[in-house]
């Protein structure tokens, strides 16, 4: 049988080391292989351990003050740590009001932000834009705080507030004395927060439509807008959802920025004026300085609270976006 | 030199679903075997089945027999064991992205324990050699990376990997079908002249090849070997319809 | 005769309505002020930042310690020493159980466990840093009797863990499955091959995910309010309360201090630098690609 004719025979060192003796040693490695495997599953189920470990310290942190107090712990508004009368209904408030006007405020403006920049922008306009809406996303919220209190707050002090009173007092939102410092600071710096998490997602979720759904409604004649609403965000609002549930999540544990603006003060008002408090600020403001036992079981009551909400508002928001982009791996959007 | 091949019997599954039947054959030391078949017959699996690289699919099992050279494949050693000792290269070129094209051909023995930096010098450069690419790299070996050549560059940088360990048997699972011609027709050079000190096993859809490089075919249908003779004799005169079939392009 | 088409070719023929498009118009200008308005207090926040700070950022602030209330001068040197210390305490913890996490979901974890895992480090990443903080406070701070830069770093790993894992398995992922095949058909074992191939290949993208973690945890106050708890003092004992930059930031700006309000926004410009810094670090970094050399 012919075969191509070698261009030149080429000079090999004799392969005499090929006999008996192998190269290699052939040890076995199914020792090393299930060693490494035990290894890498431990710290796999330490991920397990660690869920089970923060739900064992917050349950039973908190049971003294269950024991004394029961559920109704969470609809009594007397906070009274000098007669040991715990009820969190002031921070409930605090926390469900802050976080409702933070996505309020910021909803609109993420989504805004996401369509202007997977739609709207030009190429190479689109990268910069990204970098910087997540770069929001990087800022510590202790540093939020901080120019929250000495930027955000003397502005509203000085010109949102009474804006607001003079043209908005009719709603009944916006009565007292305008301080700054209140459940309107606390609900703005929120919104600054959480808009990057709801755009990036909005974003993700956006660029998973397939672009045949764009050019399919396009080809009937529609204006850029009417595609983008027919064809992307329909698509996408489940996605978008979720994005918005996953801030409220954000928005509901967040503790710096808020504790440094919103007032400190377990008082339910109506008037987003008036000084507040969450359930993160309250836990933060006092938990070190906490004097006896039922005092300091009534905050981890507080944080269980916060971290079963959390949690259950996290899964379903997972869920959500999940069910528009099909799984690929969730990133941390903090 | 390279050792024979003996196949008893061998049966595969993926999970539930069989993919091999009874093989039962032979390869010669120092000749090239060609296995030929269309679509899913089972070449690829055979052929992964001798050194057991089939197990590393989820649910993946094989029995039988399969003896290289005084190695019994699947009794008494572990699958990890009998991988060092048969070389195997892939359809698409595999080489590690990280790796100087050195550090690529080294690593086979260096992953295994071999650290005599003087024998690996003069290894590399022989397993290059070998597999003709030390011409076209012997300036670049460490500043190189092992992806930054061209595909056929890349696949001989494979078979170089493949050959540093000094492996008895070299199995080639359709190693020229991501290639272009002339690459082809360089690894097809290649083949002709390892054959001298390896059996070679070549997986391959092109039926002109393995008449251009191999002495043995098999021919593989749905699972079965349906017949294995010297190559001549299965592209001129075979014994079995379907293998005539199959050749003359009724199917395939 | 075919009935001709008049009818529909009019309304095709017929311009796009005035509001139609005044409609898209406005949709384009409010995307783009929702832009404006989203970029403000970034401008807003780096601006001021900078304008605040970096008057007080000099030799003096970094080199010494908190003076008493009332004089001026000082420093966060020991802040911004303690929050390397206890950064490293979490990332001793945070760092192997995650890439180690990340390496069991990408290589073994293609099972219901598996799927369980990846669930609970998503779930976790969503747990508020305050609730960390009690049951770090909890774990160590209880059985110890005192607040300490351990607790702190116990803290902080539990929030990198999950961080970690995740995009570790995501890098492992990417990698090839025939880069894998190339070292089994070598003899290599499956811990060697993940550990010298796989890990390798990979390893740019998983500390580009260690770096992420690790920027995102550096800013973090809650969970060392009652962990770390803070110190005036130099502290390099694992077991004492350690000072934190984003601690004494926080310390300061609620304080009534004019000349702490000055220092903590010098604390909080430093502080952001290093942040930008490894965000920008980890864009870099992943931009010059996974794969070295690869075509």
């Amino acid at each position: 049988m012919t075969g191509p004719q070698p261009v030149a025979k080429k000079e090999v060192a004799a392969t005499s080391e090929v006999q008996a003796e192998p190269l290699l040693k052939a040890g076995s490695s199914h020792i090393a292989d299930g060693i490494f495997h035990l290894a890498m599953l431990a710290c796999g189920l330490c991920v397990l351990a660690l869920v089970g470990v923060i739900v064992y310290e917050l349950v039973s942190g908190s049971k003294l003050s269950w024991h004394a107090f029961g559920l109704k712990f969470f609809f009594q508004s007397e906070w009274d740590p000098v007669n040991e009368q715990f009820g969190a209904l002031p921070f409930v408030y605090g926390t469900l009001v802050s976080s409702l006007l933070a996505l309020l405020l910021a909803v609109p403006l993420a989504i805004g932000v996401a369509v202007f920049i997977t739609e709207m922008a030009p190429r190479w306009l689109k990268g910069p834009l990204a970098f910087t809406t997540e770069l929001l996303a990087a800022i510590p919220s202790v540093i939020y705080g901080l120019w929250a209190i000495f930027v955000l707050v003397p502005l509203l002090r000085q010109y949102g507030e009474p804006f607001c009173a003079r043209y908005f007092g009719w709603t009944g939102l916006f009565e007292g004395p305008p301080y700054g410092i209140g459940m309107l600071a606390a609900g703005i710096i929120l919104a600054i927060m959480v808009v990057p998490i709801v755009s990036s997602i909005t974003r993700e979720v956006m660029t998973a439509v397939p672009q045949q759904q764009r050019e399919a409604v396009l080809a009937l004649g529609a204006t850029r807008w009417e595609m983008i609403r027919t064809g992307v965000l329909r698509n996408a609002r489940a996605g978008i959802l979720g994005g918005v549930i996953l801030g409220l999540g954000r928005a509901l544990g967040e503790t710096m920025a808020v504790t440094m603006v919103i007032g400190n003060r377990p008082e339910i008002a109506k008037s987003l004026f008036a000084p507040g408090y969450t359930m993160a600020s309250v836990i933060a403001n006092e938990f070190s300085e906490a004097t006896g036992n039922t005092y300091l079981s009534a905050l981890i009551e507080i944080g269980l609270a916060l971290f079963i909400v959390t949690i259950i508002v996290n899964i379903l928001a997972q869920f959500l976006v999940w069910t528009v982009t099909r799984g690929t791996p969730a990133r941390s959007h903090a | 030199m390279g050792v024979g091949i003996k196949v008893d019997k061998l049966n595969a599954w993926f999970g539930k679903t069989q993919a091999l039947y009874d093989i039962s054959m032979e390869a010669p030391a120092n000749h090239a075997t060609a296995i030929i078949g269309p679509s899913g017959c089972g070449k690829s699996t055979f052929v992964r089945c001798l050194n057991r690289m089939h197990e590393t699919v989820t649910d993946a099992r094989a029995t039988g027999k399969v003896q290289i050279g005084e190695l019994d494949v699947y009794n008494g050693t572990s699958a990890v064991q009998i991988r060092r000792r048969i070389g195997m290269v892939f359809q698409k070129p595999n080489p590690f992205p990280t790796m100087s094209i050195y550090d690529n051909v080294a690593a086979g023995l260096k992953l295994n324990g071999f650290h005599d930096h003087k024998r690996l010098d003069e290894i590399v450069e022989r397993s290059l050699k070998l597999s003709a690419l030390w011409d076209e790299v012997k300036d670049n070996l460490r500043k190189k990376s092992g992806a930054s050549l061209s595909g056929g560059q890349q696949q001989r940088l494979c078979i170089a990997r493949a050959l540093a360990v000094e492996p008895q048997v070299l199995l080639m699972d359709e190693p020229c079908s991501a290639l272009d011609p002339i690459s082809t027709g360089k690894i097809e050079e290649l083949i002709f002249q390892l054959k001298e000190k390896f059996t070679i096993v070549i997986v391959t859809h092109n039926m002109q090849q393995a008449s251009r490089v191999a002495e043995f075919t098999g021919f593989f249908l749905l699972g079965k070997l349906i017949e294995l003779d010297k190559t001549e004799k299965i592209f001129t005169t075979p014994s079995d319809k379907r293998t005539e079939d199959y050749i003359t392009g009724r199917f395939g | 005769m075919p009935e001709t088409v008049t009818a529909t070719s009019d309304f095709a023929a017929a311009p796009i309505s005035l509001w139609r498009r005044g409609v898209n118009a406005f949709a384009t200008f409010a995307a783009g002020a929702a832009v404006v308005l989203v970029l403000l207090p970034l401008g807003a926040v780096f601006g001021y930042l900078i304008y605040k700070g970096i008057g007080s950022i000099n030799w003096a602030f970094l080199t010494q310690t908190p003076k008493p209330v009332g004089e001026a001068g000082g420093g966060m040197a020991n802040a911004i020493a303690g929050s390397a210390f206890i950064l490293l305490i979490a990332s001793a913890f945070g760092v192997p159980i995650g890439i180690g996490a990340g390496i069991y979901l990408a290589e073994y974890g293609r099972n219901q466990l598996g799927n369980v895992i990846r669930f609970t480090a998503d779930v976790l990443n969503g747990v508020p840093s305050i609730v960390v903080g009690i049951v770090a406070y909890g774990i160590v701070v209880l059985s110890q009797g005192h607040f300490s830069a351990l607790a702190g770093g116990v803290a902080l790993a539990i929030m990198m863990i999950p961080t970690i894992t995740r995009t570790t398995e995501e890098m492992l992922l990417l990698v090839p499955n025939a880069v894998r095949e190339a070292a089994y058909g070598l003899g290599v074992s499956r811990w060697r091959t993940t550990l010298s191939i796989t890990l390798r290949t990979a390893t740019s993208g998983v500390i580009t995910g260690v770096m992420l973690a690790f920027a995102r945890v550096a800013g973090e106050t809650a969970p060392l309010l009652f962990t770390a708890f803070g110190n005036q003092y130099w502290n390099w004992k694992i077991n004492q309360p350690t000072a934190a930059l984003s601690l004494q930031i926080f310390t300061y700006a609620i304080s009534p201090f004019d000349e702490w309000h000055r220092q903590a926004w010098a604390g909080a410009l430093i502080l952001i630098v290093l942040i930008v810094f490894a965000v920008s670090a980890v864009r870099i970094v992943a931009g010059r690609g996974m794969l070295k050399g690869a075509n």
